[in-house]
């Protein structure tokens, strides 16, 4: 008998602890919401004139959407257990390409669209690198990073080109205006390639193997899933993603200088990590990078906007990603 | 159709030389419809050997292979897999991140037309094959179960689960009690039984005797290269079995009486 209520207990104690790992599976998606929920409480507090008006929200919706598309299209890479350094320079060229193509054709959807199959190509390339010849992801796209900032200032000899005459054309319209003068258009696209990525990640057979590929390479292989191919079309669509955020990013500043992405490689990765995506592979969500990337694109208008300095901005930076890590990483442990 | 008297597998007169080495010499070694066969030796006694041949990761030096009575002439580990020969290691091929529907699916996902998975239908037959197939009933494991979160021997359990549900006809368990607790090797075990409950053959292979002889059919011990004695569960005692072993470790020979 008293076995019995023993057995009992230990069946309860059992399933209250899965309840509970079940839970914080959800704690590591919802401390993030958290964390960007903390963030712009104190910055409302300190500033509600600003936080609490449209204008900021505004300027995110128009600023953010770049790196947002591009860490979307990173966040799979990294899940595969991969990594690639390159994309600014893709972006940048493949805007450069868009811009130039505009000019000498005047036909701004064959620029597009040779500007995108110019990323798609260069984004392959990583791959195709990455896979066949087996040099490491890290090192290959250090390599191509420098060689497609090197093609810029090649081809562009260095100097930058104007967009005007671009804006006002449909193209235009629908990639970077005004949805009914108040949303950009950006913000819409970043919404919908969320969605978009979302779905494949989750609901695709593709977004499957990619979470095999980078969870146990060895077990994919085993079990029949064309871990090669997985790894190619990853770094393919991040090129592809990359040159779709370029040219949103040139055409929001209706200009390309040689120096067009830069600086986007930190702060995207650091949204992609923030997000609870792991450097050790299998592991990540479209929700946290999502979340991530607000949070980042939001603290740099924050903190200049509750009269820091400009300077603050990379000590936070800092702090926010050292702790958000670490809080994934201790949930993680406590599962 | 199924003869009574043709095996599932049989593979005569196998030889294998790595250099001057003979890992597997003239060896003949049979595998039943619907018999769970212990396959017993130390290391070193050929069996890795023996079912790499039959798993067409090595080709056989020397000697045939039949599979449902025909005769295997090209062989491959992707062959072997067409044939519905499937090998369970040890906590492999698992996706430890991934929720545990999706592991049993892993590389065979039942999807849609373009692609997309049927998550519900997927999650229902995985809660299906754990209960039929292999009489999962731990509490609070579900479709949606973390694999790192399951135990050694539930590991072992949905790799012998998905082998199963994809009609594997001949299942080969490596070691699968290795570095097991005791309650963990009796589900690994209960796993087994329920191999032979779906009506599909198991090679059981371990130099665990303990382990191996409440479920197998059949026991082929393995000393140097050679089957030295070959002995049907009901024509023998555990304790005999266990002395007989002893004498192989100790002379190489063993006395089929």
């Amino acid at each position: 008998m008293r076995s019995l209520t023993i057995k009992k207990q230990k069946r309860e104690k059992i399933k209250t602890l899965k309840d509970y790992l079940k839970l914080s599976e959800f704690r590591l998606q919802w401390s993030m919401v958290a964390v960007l929920a903390i963030i712009l409480a104190v910055f409302t507090i300190r500033n509600p004139r600003v936080f609490l008006s449209f204008r900021i929200y505004y300027s995110f919706m128009s600023i953010i959407p770049f790196m947002a598309i591009l860490a979307l299209a990173l966040t799979p890479v990294i899940i595969c257990k991969e990594m690639d350094l390159s994309f600014p320079s893709i972006l940048g060229f493949s805007a450069w390409m868009f811009t130039s193509l505009c000019a000498s054709t005047g036909n701004p959807t064959l620029a597009l669209i040779i500007s995108l199959i110019t990323g798609l190509l260069a984004g392959l390339l990583n791959g195709i690198l990455v896979v066949k010849v087996g040099v490491p992801s890290l090192i290959v796209t250090i390599g191509t990073m420098f060689f497609w900032r090197g093609m810029i200032m090649v081809c562009s000899g260095g100097v930058g080109k104007t967009l005007v005459p671009v804006k006002g054309t449909i193209l235009f319209q629908s990639l970077v205006g005004r949805i009914g003068g108040v949303i950009p258009a950006q913000a819409l696209w970043a919404v919908g390639l969320a969605f978009l990525f979302w779905l494949i990640l989750n609901r695709h057979k593709f977004g499957t193997h990619i979470y095999f590929t980078g969870d146990n390479i060895e077990s994919a292989r085993m079990m029949g899933i064309p871990v090669n191919r997985v790894k190619i079309l990853v770094f393919a669509q991040l090129g592809f993603f990359a040159a779709f955020a370029g040219i949103l990013l040139v055409l929001e500043a209706l200009y390309h200088w040689p120096t067009t992405g830069q600086g986007f490689l930190l702060p995207t990765i650091a949204s992609v990590f923030l997000g609870g995506t792991s450097a050790f592979g299998g592991m990540g969500t479209i929700f946290g990078t999502f979340i991530g990337c607000i949070i980042i694109g939001a603290l740099e208008a924050g903190i200049i906007s509750i009269g820091l300095m400009g300077f603050w901005t990379q000590v936070f930076y800092g702090l926010i990603i050292v702790i958000s890590v670490g809080i994934h990483t201790i949930l993680r442990r406590r599962t | 159709m199924e003869l009574k008297n043709e095996k599932l597998v049989r593979m005569v007169n196998i030889s294998k030389y790595f250099g001057e080495v003979a890992a597997l010499r003239k060896e003949n070694f049979e595998v039943g419809y619907n018999e769970v066969v212990g396959l017993i030796g130390d290391n070193g006694a050929g069996k890795s050997t023996l079912i790499k041949i039959l798993t067409g990761v090595h080709p056989p030096g020397k000697g045939r292979i039949y599979f449902q009575g025909e005769e295997i002439t090209y062989h491959s580990v992707e062959r072997a897999r067409e044939l519905g020969i499937e090998t369970v290691y040890q906590e492999r091929a698992l996706g430890e991140q991934q929720a545990l529907w999706k592991n049993i699916f892993m590389g065979r996902e039942m999807t849609t037309h373009l692609g997309f998975l049927q998550v519900k239908k997927a999650k229902k037959e995985t809660e299906r094959i754990l209960k039929e197939v292999i009489g999962f009933t731990a509490a609070g494991l579900t479709p949606d179960s973390i694999v790192e979160r399951l135990s050694g021997g539930e590991k072992q359990g949905v790799a012998i689960a998905r082998a199963l549900h994809f009609k594997a006809k001949l299942i080969i368990l490596d070691e699968p009690t290795m570095g097991l607790s005791l309650s963990e090797t009796k589900k690994v075990l209960n796993f087994v039984k329920g191999i032979k409950e779906q009506g599909k053959s198991c090679i059981f292979i371990t130099h665990n005797i303990y382990h191996v002889y409440p479920v197998a059919d059949r026991f082929v011990v393995l000393d140097r290269g050679r089957t030295v004695g070959e002995f049907i569960k009901k024509d023998i005692s555990l304790e005999k079995l266990v002395n007989k072993l002893y004498l192989v470790a100790r002379t190489g020979e063993i006395s089929q009486n």
